[in-house]
C-alpha cells in the first residue's frame, strides 16, 4: 500500500466562513497504481492534491490523515511536510508553465535545490539528462532560462525535476489541460512511461478531462462538490458507471460516430451546491434524477462490486 | 548588443535634446521681465533705466529674436558655458552650480542609499515575521505619509529648539568660513544631521513598505510555491523571492540616485541648507533665466544618467532583457 487517505477534511478559511472544499475523503493508492481524479471545477480535486504536498493558508486542516508507504504525513504542519516534499509526494502543479522562476538558469535552480538536501547536482546530472531525453529535451536546457522554452517544454521540464528524487506519489494536476490534443496524448503517455520505469512509484493523476484519464488512468475517483462518489477500475468507471452523477458525466461527452445533430449532448442541468454551507444529505439530490426520500439523509461510500465502491442509496450492496 | 545600446542612445539623444528645449522654453514663458526685475533692486531716475535695461538687455542678448537666443543658447551649450547668473551678477552659472551641489551630494546620497539599504532590509525581514511586520508597517506608512517639511519642522522643533542639541539651519555655523579644519568638519556634520535624518526617514519608510509588499507578492508567486512543494528549505524560497523584488527596488535606486542634483527643495528651504533646491527656487523667484536653465540641465542629465544606469543593471540582473536585446521575441 502506497497511500492511504482517512476522512481528510479541508476547509479554506474566508471572511464569509468556511468553505468545505475537502469534506471527509477516503481513498488508498497501490504500488504502481495511476488513480485518476476527475470532476468539475471547483469539485476539490486541487485541493485534495495540493493538501497532500503543502497545506497553507487559507487551506486549514480540519481533520484526516495521511500515511504514505507506513509512514503518517504530517498534513497539518507545512515545515514538517518539506521533508516530504519532492521525494515522498511531489506534485506537477496546475501552473507547471509559469512554475519556474524565470530569472535564474534552470540547471542552476535544481543543483540549488539538490544542495538544500545535502544532494550533489554533478552526481544526479547523468540521470537528469538521460531523463531528459525520456521526454525529448536537450540536456543543453539546464543552460537555459524558462522563458526560452516553450510552454510544452517548461511542462516537460518540470515533470523531469518533480520526479528527478523517484518520489513515492507524484501528483498531476491538470498537466493536460493547456495543451493541444495531440500532445496531451503524449504527455499522457509520458506519465504512464514514468510509473512504468519505475521512476514514480504510484500517481494520482487530478483533471477533468476523462479521456485522458481513460487512456492511462488504472482506477478512477469521481468527485462532487468536495466528496467522493464513486471510484473503481478505469474501465468499470467509464463502461458501466454506477453513481447518477458519474453517469451523467460519461453521458455528457460526446462519442464518436454519434450524430449530434439528431441527438443533443446532454449536459447536467443545475449547478453543483455551494460549499460555504452545504446541504445536509446527498451533495447531488438537487440535480439528482433518481432523487428520494432517503437522500436527505448522506449516503456513505460502500463496496458495491470487488474495487467498486458508491456513495448513493440507491445502489444494493 | 550593440544594436540594443546604440537604439537606447540615441533615444537618449533625442529625449536630452527635447527636454534641454524645454529646459529653454519654460523660463521664457514666465511673465514679467528678468532685467527690470534685476534693475529694481538700484533706484536710478527712468532715464537712467531705460539705458542699463538696454545695455543688460544686449549684454545677455535677451535683445534678439526668440530664434536667435535659443541658436545662441544651444552654441554656448555645446562649448560648456551656461551664461551668466543674473540674481549673483556676474557669477557664471557653472560656478554658481559647483559651490552648491557638493551639499546636495553630501546631503542625499549617504540619506537614499542607507535609506535604501535600510528599507529594504527591514522590508524583507517584515515580510516574514509578523511580529516585526505589526511594528515596522505602521511606522513606515507613518513615515512615509508624512509631509517631508513636517517632518523636518518637528525634527527642527525638537531635537533643536526643545533639545536644543542641534542647529536648525545653514550648512555650517554663520562664524565660520568654509575651510579644511576638524572645527568646520564638525559643524557641517551637525548641521547635516537634521536634514538628513528627515530625508532618511521619509526615504526608509517608502522603501521598506515597497519592499515588503514586493516580497509578498513575489512568494505567492508560482514559482515559489513550486519550490514550497519540492520541500526545499524556507531559506532558498526567500532567497528567490528576495532576488526577483530587488529589481524594481534598483530600478528606484538609479531614479533617485539620478535627481540627487536636483536637491531636495523643501527639505533645504526648511534648514536653509545651501543646496541646488535652495538655489532653484531663489532663481525661479527672481526669474533668473540662466540659473533656472543651469540647474535644470543639471537634474536632466541627472536623470537620463539614472535611467541609462537602470538599462545597464537591468541587462546584468534580469535576463529576460538580454533576451529582448537580441531582437527574439520574448
Amino acid at each position: 500500500m502506497s497511500l492511504s487517505v482517512q476522512e481528510l477534511r479541508v476547509y479554506y478559511q474566508t471572511l464569509h466562513g468556511e468553505v468545505r472544499a475537502l469534506d471527509g475523503v477516503s481513498f488508498s493508492i497501490a504500488d504502481g497504481e495511476i488513480m485518476g481524479l476527475a470532476g468539475e471545477s471547483g469539485c476539490g480535486k486541487t485541493t485534495l492534491g495540493y493538501s497532500l504536498v503543502r497545506l497553507s493558508p487559507p487551506r486549514r486542516l480540519v481533520s484526516g490523515r495521511a500515511v504514505l508507504d507506513g509512514e503518517e504525513l504530517p498534513l497539518g504542519d507545512p515545515d514538517a511536510m518539506r521533508r516530504f516534499g519532492w521525494k515522498g509526494v511531489s506534485i506537477v502543479p496546475q501552473f507547471a508553465m509559469s512554475a519556474l522562476n524565470p530569472r535564474r538558469r534552470i540547471g542552476g535552480m535544481i543543483a540549488e535545490l539538490l544542495a538544500a538536501r545535502k544532494l550533489r547536482y554533478l552526481e544526479l546530472l547523468p540521470e537528469l539528462e538521460r531523463r531528459l531525453d525520456l521526454v525529448r529535451l536537450p540536456a543543453a536546457v539546464l543552460a537555459m532560462y524558462p522563458f526560452e522554452l516553450s510552454g510544452g517544454m517548461r511542462q516537460r521540464m518540470v515533470l523531469v525535476l518533480s520526479t528527478l528524487l523517484n518520489p513515492s506519489l507524484l501528483v498531476a494536476d491538470e498537466v493536460t489541460s493547456a495543451l493541444d490534443v495531440s500532445i496531451q496524448r503524449a504527455v499522457a503517455q509520458l506519465l504512464a512511461e514514468f510509473r512504468d520505469r519505475g521512476l514514480v512509484k504510484s500517481m494520482l493523476v487530478i483533471t477533468h478531462d476523462l479521456a485522458v484519464l481513460y487512456q492511462i488512468a488504472d482506477t478512477i475517483a469521481v468527485m462532487y462538490a468536495g466528496k467522493l462518489v464513486e471510484k473503481a477500475s478505469a474501465d468499470v468507471i467509464i463502461r458501466a458507471p454506477r453513481h447518477p452523477y458519474t453517469r451523467l458525466l460519461i453521458s455528457s461527452l460526446p462519442e464518436i460516430g454519434a450524430r449530434h445533430a439528431r441527438c443533443r449532448l446532454k449536459g447536467i442541468p443545475g449547478q453543483p451546491p455551494s460549499l460555504l454551507n452545504p446541504p445536509l444529505g446527498c451533495r447531488f439530490r438537487a440535480r439528482c434524477p433518481a432523487v428520494s426520500d432517503q437522500c436527505g439523509e448522506e449516503p456513505p461510500l460502500r463496496e458495491v462490486a470487488a474495487g467498486h465502491q458508491v456513495a448513493c442509496w440507491q445502489q444494493p450492496c | 548588443m550593440p544594436r540594443y545600446f546604440a537604439r537606447k542612445l540615441l533615444i537618449y539623444a533625442l529625449t536630452f535634446v527635447l527636454a534641454v528645449t524645454i529646459d529653454w522654453l519654460i523660463p521664457r514663458f514666465m511673465p514679467g521681465d528678468p532685467i527690470a526685475n534685476m534693475l529694481a533692486r538700484v533706484s536710478v531716475n527712468t532715464n537712467a533705466a531705460q539705458v542699463m535695461h538696454d545695455y543688460y538687455a544686449h549684454v545677455f542678448g535677451l535683445d534678439l529674436p526668440l530664434w536667435r537666443q535659443y541658436l545662441n543658447f544651444w552654441g554656448r551649450l555645446l562649448q560648456g558655458d551656461l551664461g551668466i547668473s543674473l540674481y549673483l551678477f556676474p557669477t557664471p552659472v557653472t560656478q554658481v552650480i559647483a559651490r552648491a551641489l557638493p551639499y546636495d551630494i553630501l546631503l542625499l546620497v549617504p540619506a537614499i542609499l542607507l535609506s535604501w539599504f535600510a528599507g529594504n532590509r527591514f522590508g524583507a525581514l517584515a515580510a516574514r515575521n509578523r511580529w516585526l511586520d505589526n511594528v515596522v508597517s505602521p511606522v513606515a506608512y507613518l513615515f512615509t505619509a508624512m509631509p517631508y517639511m513636517w517632518l523636518a519642522i518637528l525634527l527642527a522643533w525638537y531635537l533643536g529648539l526643545v533639545l536644543g542639541i542641534l542647529p536648525i539651519a545653514g550648512a555650517y555655523a554663520f562664524s565660520l568660513h568654509p575651510a579644511w579644519s576638524a572645527a568646520f568638519g564638525l559643524s557641517l556634520l551637525q548641521h547635516w544631521f537634521l536634514p538628513f535624518l528627515s530625508l532618511f526617514l521619509v526615504g526608509f519608510g517608502g522603501q521598506a513598505i515597497g519592499m515588503r509588499n514586493l516580497i509578498i507578492y513575489e512568494l505567492e508567486a508560482d514559482y515559489a510555491r513550486y519550490l514550497e512543494a519540492l520541500g526545499a528549505p524556507q531559506r532558498l524560497v526567500r532567497k528567490h523571492a528576495f532576488g526577483n523584488a530587488m529589481l524594481p527596488q534598483i530600478t528606484g535606486l538609479a531614479l533617485a540616485l539620478g535627481v540627487v542634483v536636483a536637491g531636495a527643495l523643501v527639505t533645504e528651504v526648511v534648514f536653509s541648507y545651501p543646496g541646488i533646491g535652495s538655489l532653484l527656487l531663489a532663481a525661479i523667484q527672481r526669474q533668473d533665466y540662466f540659473l533656472i536653465q543651469g540647474c535644470f540641465l543639471f537634474i536632466i542629465i541627472g536623470v537620463l544618467l539614472g535611467n541609462f544606469i537602470v538599462d545597464i543593471a537591468y541587462v546584468v540582473l534580469d535576463p529576460r532583457t538580454r533576451r529582448g536585446m537580441t531582437g527574439e521575441p520574448a
